[in-house]
Order: structure tokens, then C-alpha cells, then sequence
């Protein structure tokens, strides 16, 4: 279980509360307007960004002393997911051990996950080699590898069109329910909230809003979700 | 974890590089005690560097707005050629720049010949005139590029805009190229006001008298001839405070200009009419005559001679290759470290940043005056010449280096920081998979800089050396003060080649092991 204990995010003239919790292997949306904090609670959970106070928990242990490698968490950023001097197969290396001294056994898994989401035989090539599909693919690839209990997406997929989008949200369902994962995803878009979450968390005027369930909240917005769907 | 690694390197990088400084200074004015009064023959060099360097950053500014503006509106075949080529004086060994002007302005040189042949009296380059000529044909260069981004920094928008609006040239001049003008021309004079303010081989070779010496030479007569080391210490404090004070100055009055970012694409610009056409042809051609013709009288004079060089010469190549590749080793070592510490802009940074840059506040001759104070006691100084070589050329390219590495490894750290944290990646894998391919282009080129830098340096070596420790650069300066200009001329022709293809060879590295 992921718990916010009385949690305030503070930097200028920014501030972000959040006291709540949600379950293990839940799909969680996190929707607002643009620079409400919704970033910032990711960062907050991936070990970016400290809380000004309170806490952040994962099955009742605090992550403040864990550093963002040490954490439970794989995050998936809005770009820059994957370094463009590496072969994406180095790439996903990186998710089994950071210093790339991979075993055969290691060397098999990569190849075989590459395979599993669709970019087999593509393991030689940089970045700059694939499409903007072809990259959301490998990062969750990499994800699948490094299978930590805590997915978050940083709009990874933001870029892309809707039909690879849906696709991708497909993938990410597949990878969170293979490693039984919670997932947390940011998103401006009330449909892939609908389509993907059974949860979602409203972050508006200072709060990250306790997760609510999705259908009944689009079905009868409160005041402050009203607003942002206008 | 990783983190603090790197602040605990950076920090004591930076300990280090502020004792390297700072230490001989205070040697030197411990050593000076209380501050006695200047000597005449000192107050005159004093008065001499200031108006040197006041008036050699002057014209070289002033010179080179033309040559730069002619460069920034034509088009011709070369034109990258000699752009490129603007770059090279910062890595010509001081010494063969002035074994190049000697060909072409000495006594028996081209220019005089010519005059001669017409019956016009002829010119010295000795003196006053001479070291203001030769700090000119190394600095014109510097302020034609400085200047050059000037112009192409200005967004072609704006001279789009400018055309649309249906300016004439005299108005594109006012509101565009005038305001950029007075932005860069007080940076790029007080550079070349500092590096002329710290000249010694210049002045060694083509100064000296009580007309044309500066600070740094007046130090190094006071060790070297007067073994005064009194009066050599208060000089060098007088050198260090002048330094300091214009130093401190710089970084207040260099400003940006004030443009916005354009969209990248080419400067467009249009210029109609005979007269700036003839203008610009005229800078252009100046400029590349001025530039080749030293180069081209040295490649001549010496070529005949390079089979037959004495022992001395190779024997001296080697050491200086030697001391130029340890210094390379160690300044991006410290460089590295200094800006991966600074970019990840923790406690500490600004104190960090301000120490990789205490070398340009102080001279080669005044750290090695301090050194050579430091180490006299207890070791024969001549000993130690290439040890205190390499520390005082550590010093001096460091702050260039630095200054290259620093935006690079803020831009790795903004880009991919964060991703390296989340993957565990840290220390010795992360400088190997991620920091030192990323950052392979900077680094081949500072490595280059730092190599011929320190290939080509002529300063406390010269306070140092016995023959057996001479480096090729003092080689160079010993047979041109023996009038042994055939093989002198061989000799500096073999320093030119090997400081640029050492450059060369590091700068190819760069571009071939980067990141793509």
C-alpha cells in the first residue's frame, strides 16, 4: 500500500497536500490542470523532491532515507526515457544492472522481453533508429525487467497519436498486471482515465484529492473537476 | 550516494587547484614582507603593460569589426577555411607567431626588403611596436571570432524583419549591429586586454629595455639575472593585484546582447553596392595576409632545416610532450570533476565555480616566482622545471577547460539525470556509460586546448630550466637569441606541428568516440 501521511509539497510560492492511501496493484489516473503539482507528487513518490513535511510510505516503511534507484518505483518520464548513445538493448540492460555487466541469463531476458513487446530484433539499434512508438515500447520494456511493485507515467505517451496511444495503455496494462504492479498515471485526458484507471486522484488548487473511483466521478463531477473539464 | 562522490571529488579538486593558486601567492608576499617602494625601472613596466595591453586590445577590436562584418554578409569559396583558421593563433606557440613576425616585419624580412627596393626607410620590429604588432596578429583572431558570433547571433528574424520594414543599411547598422557592437566589444577588449596584460615571451623576445618591458619579464629578470627575489615577489603582487582587479572587472562589464532566440536559421543578410563590396574584399584580404604571411615565412625558412635538427631539439621535443600530455591528463581530470560537481549545484557550487576560475585572476610567472619561493629553500629549483611546468600549465588551461565542459554537464544532468537515478545508476558505471561518451566532444577538445596550451608555453619554464630540462619552446627562443635562425625556424616549424596535431588528434577523439 502507497500511504501520504499528512504530506506537504512546498517550493516558492508552490504547495501540494496529500493525505491518503491506495492499494497495491490499484491503476490509479491522476488528472488537473497544468502545474497544479501533478509532476510534482510523481516526483515526490520516485524521490525527486522532498516533502517540506509528512511522508510518503510504501508498505508502512518511509522512502525518505531510500535514494530514487533504491525505491520501489520505476518511473517513465515525458521524454528522455532512453539514452540515445545506447543500443536499446544497453538500454534495457540498464534495468537489470545498472553497470551493464550483464550474464547470458540476463542477455536472454533482455532479448525475450524485447520480443514480448513487439520490438524483436531491434535490440542493436539507438533511439534515434526507432519511432516515437517504437521508444514508448522499449521504456516499458525496461520496466517489465526491472519489475518494481510501483509503475508511475509522467505522460509518456503524450506525444503520441490516439491510436498508438491506446496501444501503449494496452501495453502498460499488460506489464502492470504481469508484475502486479500500482500504477500511477498522469494524464489530461478524462478518456484514458475512463479506459485505463479504476481510480483517479483530481489534483487541483494546492491538493491531490483522495483517489476516487473513476466512473462515478466523470458521471457526477464535483466543483473543482468541473472546472478543469469546463 | 553517487552525489555526494562527486562533491566529495569536486571539493577536493577544488582544495587542490585553490592551493595551486594560492599558495605561491602568499609565498610571494610573505617573501615581499613589508611593501617597499617601486623602483623606477618598475613603476616604467608597470606603465608600459597597462598601455601595451590598452592600446594591442584596442586596435585588435578595432580591426577586427571589419574583417568579422565582411565574414558575417559574404559568401565565397574559403570562407569556412578561414574562419577556422581565426581559431588557430590561440594555439600557436607565442614563440613561433614571433619567429613568423620577424620573417615578415624584421630587418631583413619581406616588408623591409619591399621598402627598401623603393627607397622608403625601413621599420623595426623591436620595441614597443614590435610586441604590440605581435599581440595584435595573436589576438585579431580572437576578437574577429568573439565578434563573428556577435553578428551571427543576432536572429535572422530580425534582419528579415529589418528588410521588410525596407531599412536602409545605415539603419540596420543603428538598430541592429550597433547595440550588438557595444554589447560584445567591452568583452572581448578586456580579454585581450588580460592576455596582453600577462605577456612575457612576446616581451622577452621582441621587448626588453626600459621602453618595453612588462610585469611578467621584469619578474623573471629580477629571478633570473638579479637573483632578487625581494623585489621579484613585490612584482609579482603588483602583476597579481592588476590581474585580479581587471579579472573581477571583466565578469561585471561583459554583457549579453539583448536579442532574443531566433529560430537558428541562417543569417540573411543582404548587402547591395560596390563600395561595401570593395570594403569587404579589402578586410577580407587584409586580414588573410596578415595572418598567413608569418605562417607561411616560418613553413618556408624551416622546412629546408627539419631533417637536420641538433639532438637538442628532438631531445626537447620529447620532454615537451611529455609535460604537454601529463597536463592534459590532469586538467581534464580536474575539469571533469570540477563541472560534473558544479552542474549537480549542490552546496558549495559557487565556491567551487569561483576557484576554477582563480587561475585567470594570477600569471604564470607570478605562480612560478611563488613556487620557485616555495620549493628554493629545500630543492634545487632547476630540479623541479618540469614538475612546476606541469602544475603552472594545469592552472592556466584549467578555467578554459572548465568553461567548455561546465554547460555540457549541466545539460547531461538536466537531461538525464534524474533517468540515471532512477535506474541505480552511479559512480564508476555511470562515468562510463553515460558521463564520459556524453561528454566525449568537449572533452576532446578541451584536450586539445590544454595540449597545445601547454605544447606551446614559453613562461616559467624559462624561470626554471637548465638545459637539461629546456622545453622545446625555450629551445626555439635560445637559437633565435644565438641568431641561429635557420634551425630555429626548423625547430619552431617541428612546435607548430606537433602542438596542432596534438590538438588534431585529441579534438578527432572527441568527435569520433560522441555520443549521438
Amino acid at each position: 500500500m502507497l500511504r501520504f501521511d499528512k504530506m506537504v509539497l512546498a517550493q516558492d510560492a508552490f504547495r501540494l497536500t496529500a493525505d491518503w492511501e491506495v492499494p497495491a496493484g490499484a491503476r490509479v489516473a491522476v488528472i488537473g490542470p497544468s502545474g497544479a503539482g501533478k509532476s510534482t507528487l510523481l516526483a515526490a513518490i520516485a524521490g525527486f523532491f522532498a516533502p517540506q513535511s509528512g511522508r510518503v510510505l510504501w508498505q508502512g516503511k518511509d522512502l525518505a532515507p531510500a535514494s530514487p534507484g533504491a525505491r520501489p518505483v520505476t518511473i517513465l518520464f515525458q521524454d528522455q526515457n532512453l539514452f540515445p548513445h545506447l543500443t536499446v538493448a544497453q538500454n534495457l540492460g540498464l534495468g537489470l544492472r545498472p553497470d551493464l555487466r550483464l550474464s547470458a541469463a540476463q542477455c536472454a531476458q533482455v532479448t525475450a522481453v524485447l520480443d514480448r513487446v513487439g520490438l524483436a530484433g531491434m535490440g542493436t539499434r539507438k533511439p534515434a533508429q526507432l519511432s516515437g512508438g517504437q521508444i514508448g515500447r522499449a521504456a516499458l520494456a525496461r520496466a517489465l525487467l526491472r519489475a518494481r511493485p510501483v509503475l508511475l507515467l509522467d505522460e509518456p505517451f503524450a506525444a503520441l497519436g490516439p491510436a498508438l496511444k491506446a496501444e501503449m495503455l494496452a501495453l502498460v496494462e499488460e506489464v502492470a498486471t504481469e508484475t502486479g504492479a500500482l500504477v500511477l498515471m498522469v494524464t489530461h485526458d478524462p478518456a484514458d482515465a475512463r479506459a485505463f484507471a479504476e481510480w483517479t486522484v483530481l489534483v487541483t488548487e494546492g491538493m491531490a484529492h483522495p483517489p476516487a473511483p473513476t466512473e462515478p466521478l466523470f458521471a457526477d463531477p464535483p466543483p473543482a473537476l468541473q472546472a478543469y473539464l469546463g | 550516494m553517487a552525489r555526494s562522490a562527486v562533491s566529495v571529488i569536486g571539493a577536493g579538486v577544488a582544495a587542490a587547484v585553490a592551493a595551486l593558486v594560492l599558495l605561491p601567492l602568499v609565498a610571494v608576499l610573505w617573501r615581499a614582507g613589508v611593501w617597499p617602494a617601486l623602483a623606477t625601472g618598475d613603476a616604467q613596466a608597470l606603465w608600459f603593460t597597462l598601455w601595451q595591453a590598452a592600446v594591442s586590445a584596442g586596435l585588435s577590436c578595432l580591426l577586427a569589426v571589419p574583417v568579422a562584418r565582411a565574414l558575417a554578409r559574404r559568401q565565397f569559396f574559403g570562407r569556412g577555411a578561414l574562419i577556422t583558421l581565426m581559431g588557430a593563433p590561440f594555439l600557436l606557440p607565442t614563440i613561433v607567431a614571433v619567429m613568423g613576425l620577424i620573417a615578415v616585419f624584421g630587418r631583413s624580412g619581406w616588408v623591409n626588403q619591399g621598402l627598401a627596393a623603393v627607397g622608403l626607410p625601413t621599420l623595426t620590429v623591436y620595441g614597443a611596436q614590435g610586441v604590440i604588432l605581435a599581440h595584435v596578429f595573436l589576438n585579431l583572431p580572437l576578437a574577429v571570432r568573439m565578434i563573428l558570433q556577435g553578428w551571427q547571433a543576432i536572429p535572422a528574424e530580425r534582419f528579415r524583419l529589418a528588410e521588410s520594414l525596407g531599412f536602409a543599411p545605415a539603419q540596420v547598422t543603428r538598430h541592429l549591429e550597433r547595440p550588438m557592437l557595444r554589447a560584445v566589444l567591452p568583452g572581448a577588449c578586456a580579454v585581450i586586454f588580460v592576455i596582453c596584460l600577462t605577456s612575457f615571451a612576446i616581451a622577452l623576445t621582441l621587448g626588453g629595455g626600459p621602453g618595453a618591458t612588462t610585469v611578467e619579464l621584469a619578474i623573471y629578470q629580477a629571478v633570473r639575472f638579479d637573483f632578487n627575489l625581494g623585489r621579484a615577489a613585490m612584482l609579482a603582487g603588483v602583476q597579481f593585484l592588476l590581474c585580479a582587479l581587471v579579472a573581477t572587472l571583466i565578469w561585471r562589464v561583459v554583457a549579453t546582447p539583448g536579442f532574443g532566440a531566433g529560430l537558428g536559421r541562417a543569417p540573411v543578410l543582404r548587402v547591395q553596392g560596390a563600395l561595401p563590396l570593395a570594403i569587404d574584399v579589402l578586410a577580407i584580404a587584409a586580414a588573410a595576409l596578415f595572418l598567413l604571411g608569418p605562417l607561411c615565412a616560418i613553413a618556408l625558412r624551416g622546412a629546408p632545416g627539419l631533417g637536420e635538427l641538433p639532438p637538442a631539439v628532438w631531445a626537447a621535443a620529447g620532454r615537451s610532450v611529455a609535460v604537454a600530455l601529463i597536463s592534459t591528463l590532469l586538467t581534464l581530470v580536474a575539469s571533469l570533476a570540477l563541472a560534473l560537481s558544479v552542474a549537480e549545484a549542490q552546496r558549495g557550487a559557487a565556491v567551487m565555480d569561483g576557484v576554477a576560475l582563480l587561475p585567470l585572476a594570477t600569471s604564470g610567472l607570478v605562480l612560478g616566482t611563488g613556487l620557485f619561493l616555495l620549493v628554493q629553500p629545500w630543492v634545487l629549483p632547476s630540479r623541479l622545471a618540469l614538475g612546476v611546468t606541469v602544475a603552472v600549465n594545469v592552472a592556466l588551461s584549467l578555467p578554459f577547460v572548465y568553461r567548455l565542459l561546465l554547460p555540457e554537464a549541466r545539460v547531461l544532468r538536466a537531461d538525464y539525470g534524474r533517468l540515471s537515478e532512477s535506474l541505480h545508476l552511479q559512480g564508476l558505471a555511470w562515468l562510463r556509460l553515460i558521463a564520459l561518451p556524453r561528454l566525449a566532444r568537449p572533452l576532446g577538445f578541451g584536450a586539445g586546448l590544454a595540449a597545445a596550451l601547454s605544447m606551446g608555453d614559453l613562461g616559467v619554464i624559462a624561470l626554471f630550466a637548465s638545459d637539461q630540462s629546456a622545453t622545446l619552446p625555450l629551445v626555439v627562443q635560445g637559437l633565435m637569441a644565438s641568431y641561429r635562425l635557420d634551425t630555429a625556424a626548423g625547430a619552431a616549424l617541428l612546435l607548430v606541428g606537433i602542438s596542432f596535431g596534438l590538438f588534431w588528434a585529441f579534438d578527432f577523439w572527441g568527435r569520433r568516440h560522441a555520443a549521438v
